[in-house]
């Protein structure tokens, strides 16, 4: 059976659909025994997706001003 | 794009306005000068609005922003002569993800890992606090996993784009990817362990 260390190494290639049958198989049958390396997995995943929901930042006032100042410059050069 | 090309003032502010943060974030990842980043923001927008007629469309608009902008700021590094993500990103990247003294020697965690107060993506990214606790650690990461963990899960790119942006193998960016997130949720796990 796999170890804890191997499922932690393992995980991203597991995500990704890159295990070959044999070694899904074997990841699967630990995650299904190990209530620890389920919850890490979770937890793993859970970051992941929080990342993806992070507001994005704000331009700054001045950068944004700055930009549409070099608009200005650009469009008189067309 | 037409009313952009054509100097649309509107047309360019909402295209800032849709993109510009995300640009201004991928800039200080690359750039942790903070007026440098902004500069090569600035520089990005004059070229991406010089090179209009040679986006194809075949990428999305804010990939193809990103690629003008990881190569301006590579440029600028190049000139600078500082130290850039990209410089360990062609390195063979190696060792485990995850703390070997975290392991038993039979291989088994030596702490037992609690459920989290909160596990829900959407709640950890809107509270203040793990919000925090997430950006702070995506700050303290190593440039290239920064990097990578950026463009993959917090804009969303695929894994293909980004190794075509950074000059990655999809071997290390899957590697790097796999460090940056097992250090963000043991920030996290950290956090909750602290609340306890």
């Amino acid at each position: 059976m796999l170890t804890c260390k191997q499922i932690a190494e393992l995980a991203a290639v597991y995500a990704e659909g890159q295990l070959d049958l044999v070694e899904r198989l074997r990841f699967q049958v630990h995650l299904g025994l190990c209530a620890n390396c389920r919850t890490w997995v979770r937890q793993l995943q859970a970051t992941a997706r929080a990342l993806g929901k992070l507001p994005e930042p704000e331009l700054p006032k001045e950068l944004e001003a700055e930009l549409l100042r070099r608009f200005e410059g650009w469009k008189a050069k067309q | 794009m037409a009313r952009l090309k054509a100097g649309d003032r509107a047309a360019f502010t909402a295209l800032v306005g849709r993109h510009g943060g995300a640009l201004l974030r991928l800039a200080t990842t690359f750039l942790r000068d903070r007026s440098v980043a902004e500069e090569v923001v600035q520089d990005t927008w004059l070229a991406a609005l010089d090179g209009l007629d040679g986006f194809e469309g075949r990428a999305s608009l804010r990939t193809w922003l990103f690629s003008i902008l990881a190569n301006r700021a590579r440029n600028r590094a190049v000139r600078e002569g500082r130290s850039l993500p990209f410089s360990a990103l062609g390195e063979t990247v190696d060792g485990p993800a995850v703390d070997p003294s975290r392991f038993r020697p039979d291989g088994h965690w030596i702490e037992t890992h609690a459920g989290w107060s909160e596990e829900d993506p959407e709640r950890l990214a809107a509270g203040a606090e793990t919000r925090a606790a997430i950006e702070a650690a995506i700050a303290a990461l190593p440039d290239a996993m920064r990097a990578v963990v950026t463009l993959r899960d917090v804009e969303g790119l695929a894994a293909e784009e980004i190794c075509n942006l950074l000059g990655l193998s999809l071997t290390n960016q899957r590697v790097l990817l796999h460090r940056a997130r097992c250090r963000l949720r043991q920030a996290l796990a950290e956090l909750q362990q602290g609340a306890r």
